[in-house]
C-alpha cells in the first residue's frame, strides 16, 4: 500500500517535471534564437548606422564599397504584403461568413476541407504553379515587359493567407452565441441584417486577429515570392514592377556570402527587422484574440 | 363571440424522430395573458417557437396543422421577418446585443427603416418606460448594455421587443434566471402590457402562471392536457394530471 503510494508519487514527480521541462524548453529556444540573431545582426551596426541601413536606397552588398540600404527591400515586402492583404481579406472574410452563417452543413464540410487543403499546399508548389500559369498571364494581360511583378506575388500570397484568414475568422463567427442571432431575428431582422449588424461586429476582434495572422504569414513567406516577384532590389514605382522582399533577399544571398563578412551580418540584420515586424503583427493579433475572450 | 387573436389548429411538430407536439389546438384572445406550464420536454417551447416561426431555424423540423393570427395563416404567404416584427419574443436568458443601452432598443426600429434621431429617441424612451426601466437607465443610455444587472437586462430585452411595436409578445421562461424582486418587476411589466398586447407566457414556475396569467394551458409530453381560466386550473382542474403537476407530485 505505502509502496504503491510512493511509486505513484515518484511517477507523478517525473511526469510533472518532464512536462514543465518541455514548456520551458520552447521559451529557452526562442530566447536563444533571438540572442544569436541579435549577436550577428547587431555586428553590422559597427560599420553601418541604423539609419543608413533602414533608409538607404541602394542594396549593393558585394560591390566595393558595399551599400547596405534595405529601403527597397522593406518597400518590396510592404507592396507585396499590401497587395496580398487587399486581395485576401475581402475574399477570406466573405468566405468565412459564407461558411459560418449561410452554407448548408453539407457544403460547409466540403468547403472547410477545401480550405484546409489549400493550407496544405507547400509554398514552393504554389510558387511553381504561379511561374507556369500566373506569370505569363499577368505579362500578357497587362502587356508588361515581364510577368514577374509584385502584383503576381500578391496574388500568389493571397492564396497562402486565405486559409488562415478563413479558418480563424470562421471560428470567431461560429463562437458568436446563438442567442445574439436569435435576439436579432426575433426583432424581425433578415438574415443579412443579422449578419452585418450583429454577428460580424460581435466577432470583429477575432476577424481582425485572423487578418493579422494572415498578414504575418504573408510577410514571412519566402519561397513563392522569390520565384514570382522578379527579385530586383529597386524601389518599386508601381505594383506592376519586379520587387524583392526582405525574406527573398536572405534566402537568395545567404548561400553566397562568407561567414563573418559584413554582407553576412547585414543579412542577419534583415532577419532582426523581419523578426520585429512579425512579432508586432502577431502581438496585435494576440491582443485582439484575447480581447475577444474577456 | 370575439374572434381569437391567435388560433392554433391541430399543431403537430417533429424534430427528426422526436415528436415534440401532438395535435394541439387552442385559441388565444386579444389582450390576455396565456400562461403555458408543464414539465421539461412537454413541448411548451416548441409551441411558442412555432408562433414566430423560430422552429424554422432547426434543420430537421417538420410541422403540420395551422396557426393563424388575425385569421391569416402564418405559414402561408406571410414573410417571416414581417411576422417576427408582429410577434415579439423575450428569451429565457436576457441577451443584450453587444451595443449600448440606447442602440439595443433603437436597433429594431432602425432595421425597419426608422433613421430620424428624434424619432428613435422617442421610441427608446417610450419602450423603456413601458418596461419600467426608464428611471433606472435614463442617465446612462450610452453605456454598454452588458453592465446592467440580470433583471435590468431582461427588462431591456422587453423594451427592445416593444420598440418594434409588435401585437403579440411571446415570453419564454423570462424569469428563470432572475431573483424574486426582478421577477416581480418583470411580472408587473407584463400585467401592464396586457392592455395593449396579446401575451403568451411559457414558464416553469407554476406560481408565476397563477399570479400573472388570465388563462393557463398545461402541456405534458407534447399534449395539451387542459386549458382553462387560471383560477379554475389552479383550484379545480378537470384532469388529475394537472392537479398532480401543480401540487408538485411530479415534474
Amino acid at each position: 500500500m505505502t509502496r504503491d503510494k510512493r511509486n505513484q508519487r515518484i511517477r507523478e514527480f517525473f511526469i510533472e517535471k518532464t512536462i514543465s521541462a518541455s514548456g520551458i524548453a520552447s521559451v529557452v529556444i526562442v530566447v536563444l534564437i533571438f540572442v544569436f540573431l541579435l549577436k550577428d545582426g547587431l555586428s553590422l551596426f559597427k560599420i553601418e548606422s541604423i539609419q543608413d541601413f533602414l533608409s538607404g536606397k541602394l542594396w549593393y552588398p558585394i560591390s566595393d564599397p558595399p551599400k547596405f540600404g534595405i529601403l527597397p527591400l522593406i518597400l518590396g515586402s510592404i507592396v507585396v504584403t499590401a497587395g496580398a492583404t487587399a486581395i485576401s481579406v475581402p475574399i477570406g472574410v466573405a468566405s468565412a461568413i459564407y461558411i459560418a452563417e449561410v452554407s448548408s452543413p453539407r457544403i460547409k464540410e466540403y468547403l472547410k476541407a477545401g480550405v484546409e487543403l489549400l493550407a496544405a499546399i507547400p509554398s514552393v508548389v504554389l510558387g511553381f504553379i504561379g511561374v507556369v500559369t500566373l506569370v505569363p498571364f499577368v505579362k500578357q494581360f497587362f502587356n508588361l515587359p515581364t510577368g514577374l511583378t509584385a502584383f503576381s506575388g500578391s496574388i500568389m500570397l493571397a492564396f497562402m493567407a486565405m486559409p488562415t484568414i478563413v479558418s480563424i475568422a470562421e471560428d470567431a463567427l461560429t463562437a458568436v452565441p446563438r442567442s445574439y442571432r436569435e435576439g436579432a431575428l426575433a426583432l424581425g431582422a433578415t438574415k443579412w441584417q443579422t449578419i452585418y449588424k450583429v454577428t460580424v461586429p460581435s466577432a470583429a476582434s477575432g476577424i481582425v486577429a485572423a487578418v493579422m495572422l494572415g498578414v504575418g504569414r504573408v510577410i514571412g513567406e519566402t519561397m513563392a515570392v522569390m520565384m514570382i516577384t522578379g527579385n530586383a532590389a529597386v524601389i518599386p514605382k508601381s505594383i506592376f514592377q519586379p520587387v524583392r522582399t526582405l525574406t527573398a533577399t536572405i534566402a537568395a544571398e545567404m548561400g553566397e556570402t562568407v561567414r563573418g563578412s559584413d554582407h553576412f551580418y547585414a543579412l542577419f540584420a534583415i532577419g532582426i527587422v523581419l523578426f520585429l515586424i512579425t512579432f508586432f503583427i502577431n502581438m496585435i493579433a494576440d491582443l485582439y484574440l484575447h480581447r475577444e475572450k474577456r | 363571440m370575439v374572434s381569437p387573436k391567435i388560433s392554433v389548429k391541430d399543431l403537430d411538430i417533429r424534430f427528426g424522430g422526436i415528436h415534440a407536439l401532438k395535435e394541439v389546438s387552442l385559441d388565444i384572445m386579444n389582450n390576455e395573458i396565456l400562461g403555458v406550464i408543464g414539465p421539461a420536454n412537454s413541448g411548451k417551447t416548441s409551441f411558442l417557437r412555432a408562433v414566430n416561426r423560430f422552429n424554422d431555424l432547426v434543420p430537421n423540423y417538420q410541422m403540420s396543422g395551422r396557426i393563424t393570427i388575425d385569421g391569416l395563416d402564418i405559414y402561408g404567404q406571410v414573410d417571416r421577418n414581417g411576422l417576427r416584427r408582429k410577434v415579439g419574443m423575450v428569451f429565457a436568458l436576457p441577451v443584450p446585443l453587444p451595443l449600448s443601452i440606447f442602440d439595443n432598443i433603437a436597433y429594431g426600429p432602425q432595421l425597419h427603416g426608422i433613421s430620424s434621431r428624434k424619432k428613435l429617441c422617442e421610441i427608446v424612451e417610450k419602450a423603456l418606460k413601458a418596461a419600467f426601466l426608464w428611471d433606472e437607465v435614463k442617465d446612462r443610455l450610452k453605456k454598454p448594455a452588458h453592465n446592467l444587472s440580470g433583471g435590468q437586462q431582461q427588462r431591456l430585452c422587453i423594451a427592445r421587443t416593444l420598440a418594434v411595436e409588435p401585437e403579440v409578445i411571446l415570453f419564454d421562461e423570462p424569469c428563470s434566471g432572475l431573483d424574486p424582486i426582478s421577477t416581480a418587476k418583470v411580472e408587473e411589466a407584463m400585467l401592464q402590457l396586457k392592455s395593449r398586447y396579446t401575451i403568451v407566457l411559457v414558464t416553469n414556475n407554476t406560481k408565476q402562471a397563477a399570479r400573472v396569467s388570465d388563462r393557463t394551458a398545461f402541456f405534458l409530453m407534447g399534449e395539451l392536457v387542459e386549458i382553462d381560466k387560471t383560477d379554475k386550473i389552479f383550484t379545480a382542474p378537470a384532469d388529475t394530471r394537472t392537479s398532480d403537476y401543480i401540487e408538485g407530485r411530479f415534474g
